[in-house]
């Protein structure tokens, strides 16, 4: 901040003030050691799928010896043809669990982790008022979505080239793209799956807003995850299941196929974006009224 | 607010935590009120997306579908959502692989021997539940059908000689010459609309009453819609709706009602669809490096013999088949050879538990039990005759009352 700016005699917070709350906010959530544990953990999962895949073709077959094949999270089987298949395989294996559980982690510790450690009220004597300090929070929560699937995606693809031969790749339509337009689509795969878990991360949120403990805040996430993927499996619940933020999360898939199927695509993202501002709004009018007393 | 302002002073904070609460209340009239945007959304633009019939030049049946057998439409590409509920029981993996059995084929459930590319077991997939398809054609010589699954993908394209299924999940591929299949992929398993339209068709003659019941919009375009509706009471067939696309001619939406009433049990129709030349490198294609590609000329193999076999028996079986009534209420019959039901050759345990499904009946030409479905019915005497169409259990009974 400049000098004058600073001797201004009433302090009104400047648009810039956002971004060094942003600022701090993100330098403080990427440097701890939960976090980097939890993008570890994340770049790992890449690393275990390629040497296991790599283990299992070294004989020179194909991934599953060939016989009617088709287990194990998507693409697996053509990851020993073009190591760019890992990404792919990568993050459809953590898109379940993996990737949603971390930003579980954080997005329940956003508030109540706050609370509980007795910091909510000095950020809240900042002159940033609740509506931004919450805004800025969210805003942490999903660069951490982006953060966390760049991780797997990056991850995947170094190892990918390092095991596996690379080169044009094949659709899921049958068609071949070159190997540049299918870093494209990589790319915009880790976008749409970053996306995916924005939903996760205003549920996330919301829970943390409602409590004073980050462990409790964390658990209700990741548990009402795991709920909802456990009901996304019975079939008794198909009218409610088109509503649930992880049904559509493997559509990522659809951008595979030539021409891309895009139905589904634009139903997650969506819904994505409804589950944001439906939870984003609840915990603002929650937070925003709320007595902190910690 | 905060607990140290409402310590100073209590008689005035009463009132206030009263308006300070109904103030925090308020706020949540917000995603109460996102949600309430949404849920009208998502049940209000479907419906005024459907409202609004085309308003398009009067046609009769006739001139209707003379226009469905000038249709030339070589080129096109689009997607197809296909339902099919037949009201068989849900089996899940058995009923695939029963259904891969049926066909003849070493399907991908069936054994570790076929190839999980191969056309034949994979479109009978089709058979139960809803799928998304997509086509593409561009002449005669160059089509592509291809099956979306969750993360994965059938592909069967047709390019000059060459027939390829490529399956994506497992990465297997199949190939064929087009002379040795006959010709289109397609022909193996009714999809688009169009097939199932040609097969109405056929089946309209003095038992059938024709009409054109209003206009509708399918995948965007302005369609007429032809109705098909089988006389004879008989029938198990309550209507047959074809939706004509009023341009090209072309049947873009394929309805089939059981007289029972309930959800249709096909409804095939594009969701989307475009006449334009699909690009030609949808046709192209070279097995990844790494699949496994089975020929389909190693599929003569074992496999072969056995279908070969199979379909003997088959054929023997059916050696005295004919078939009684016309139109609608036609029934196959053929004698089994004495032996009940037939299967009862394939495993007596198999047998009773098929019989499981059935309901007993009795008359004139002794007993029997009656398989249902919701479309096809299935008389199967202790004596060994089948009866089976698309008729009424009462229609069963009497045909076979009248061959006594």
């Amino acid at each position: 901040m400049s000098r004058a700016e600073t001797r201004r005699p009433v302090r009104t917070p400047s648009p810039l003030w956002t971004f060094g709350l942003l600022r701090s906010e993100l330098s403080i959530t990427f440097r701890r050691w939960r976090t980097l544990a939890l993008l570890g953990v994340l770049a790992a999962v890449p690393v275990l799928v390629g040497v296991a895949v790599k283990i299992e073709t070294s004989d020179g077959s194909s991934f599953g010896g060939g016989g009617g094949g088709g287990e194990g999270p998507a693409f697996i089987s053509q990851i020993s043809n073009n190591g760019l298949f890992l990404v792919f395989t990568a993050l459809a294996a953590t898109l379940p669990f993996f990737l949603p559980m971390a930003v579980g982690v954080v997005a329940g510790d956003a508030i109540a982790g706050e609370a509980s450690a007795g910091t909510l009220r000095y950020l809240l004597v900042a002159p940033a008022g609740r509506t931004r300090l919450l805004l800025t929070k969210y805003a942490t929560v999903i660069a951490f979505c982006l953060a966390a699937t760049l991780v797997v995606a990056v991850s995947a693809l170094v190892v990918g080239a390092l095991l596996f031969p690379v080169g044009d790749l094949i659709t899921i339509s049958g068609t071949r793209i070159g190997y540049a337009e299918g870093l494209g689509r990589a790319f915009l795969i880790a976008l749409v799956v970053a996306a995916s878990l924005v939903g996760v991360a205003a549920l996330g949120l919301f829970v943390s807003t409602l409590t004073g403990s980050g462990i409790a805040a964390m658990a209700t996430t990741v548990g009402l995850l795991i709920t909802v993927q456990i009901l996304d499996q019975i079939p008794q619940l198909d009218a409610l299941q088109p509503y649930f933020f992880s049904h559509y999360w493997l559509s990522f898939a659809d951008l595979m196929r030539e021409p891309v199927y895009w139905d589904d695509l634009t139903r997650n993202l969506g819904l994505q974006a409804l589950y944001a501002a439906v939870f984003g709004s609840a915990a603002w009018a929650r937070f925003s009224a709320k007595d902190i007393t910690a | 607010m905060a607990p140290i302002d409402s310590d100073d002073n209590r008689t005035a904070g009463e009132g206030e935590d009263l308006r300070s609460g109904r103030r925090r209340a308020a706020r949540y009239v917000v995603p109460v009120a996102v949600m309430g945007v949404a849920a009208a959304t998502i049940g209000l633009v479907p419906a005024i997306a459907d409202s609004g019939d085309p308003d398009l030049p009067k046609v009769t049946a006739e001139q209707l579908i003379e226009k469905i057998a000038k249709s030339d439409v070589e080129q096109l590409s689009g997607t197809v959502k296909i339902t099919t509920d037949l009201g068989l029981p849900d089996l899940g993996g058995l009923e695939s692989g029963l259904m891969s059995g049926m066909s003849g084929a070493p399907g991908a459930a069936g054994g570790g021997d076929g190839s999980a590319a191969d056309p034949s077991a994979k479109l009978t997939e089709l058979v139960s539940g809803t799928h998304t398809l997509r086509v593409a054609a561009d002449g005669p010589d160059r089509q592509k059908l291809s099956l979306l699954e969750n993360a994965a993908e059938y592909s069967l394209i047709h390019d000059g000689k060459d027939v390829w299924g490529y399956d994506s999940k497992s990465n297997e591929v199949y190939h064929s010459t087009a002379s040795e299949s006959a010709g289109q992929p397609e022909k193996e398993a009714p999809a688009t609309p169009k097939d199932f339209a040609d097969q109405a068709l056929k089946a309209v003659d003095d038992t059938t009453s024709v009409t054109v019941d209003g206009t509708a919009q399918v995948a965007g375009r302005d369609a007429y819609r032809l109705v098909i509706k089988p006389k004879q009471e008989g029938s198990t067939v309550g209507a047959v709706s074809i939706a004509v696309d009023a341009k090209t001619g072309m049947p873009l939406k394929f309805t089939l009602t059981p007289k029972s009433g309930g959800a249709a049990v096909v409804d095939a129709g594009f969701t989307q669809v475009s006449f334009a030349k699909p690009d030609a490198s949808t046709f192209d294609f070279t097995p990844p490096k790494g699949a496994k590609v089975t020929e389909g000329d190693e599929m003569t193999g074992a496999p072969e013999h056995e279908r070969e076999a199979a379909r003997g028996d088959v054929a023997e079986e059916l050696d005295g088949l004919e078939v009684i009534g016309e139109g609608w209420d036609s029934i196959a019959t053929f004698d089994t050879g004495g032996q009940g039901l037939p299967t009862a050759s394939a495993g007596g345990d198999l047998g009773g538990f098929l019989g499981s499904f059935g309901d007993q009946v009795k008359g004139d030409f002794g007993s029997g039990t009656v398989f249902k479905t919701r479309l096809v019915n299935a008389l199967i005497t202790d004596d060994g005759r089948v009866y089976a169409g698309a008729v009424t259990k009462d229609a069963l009974v009497k045909a076979a009352d009248a061959a006594r």
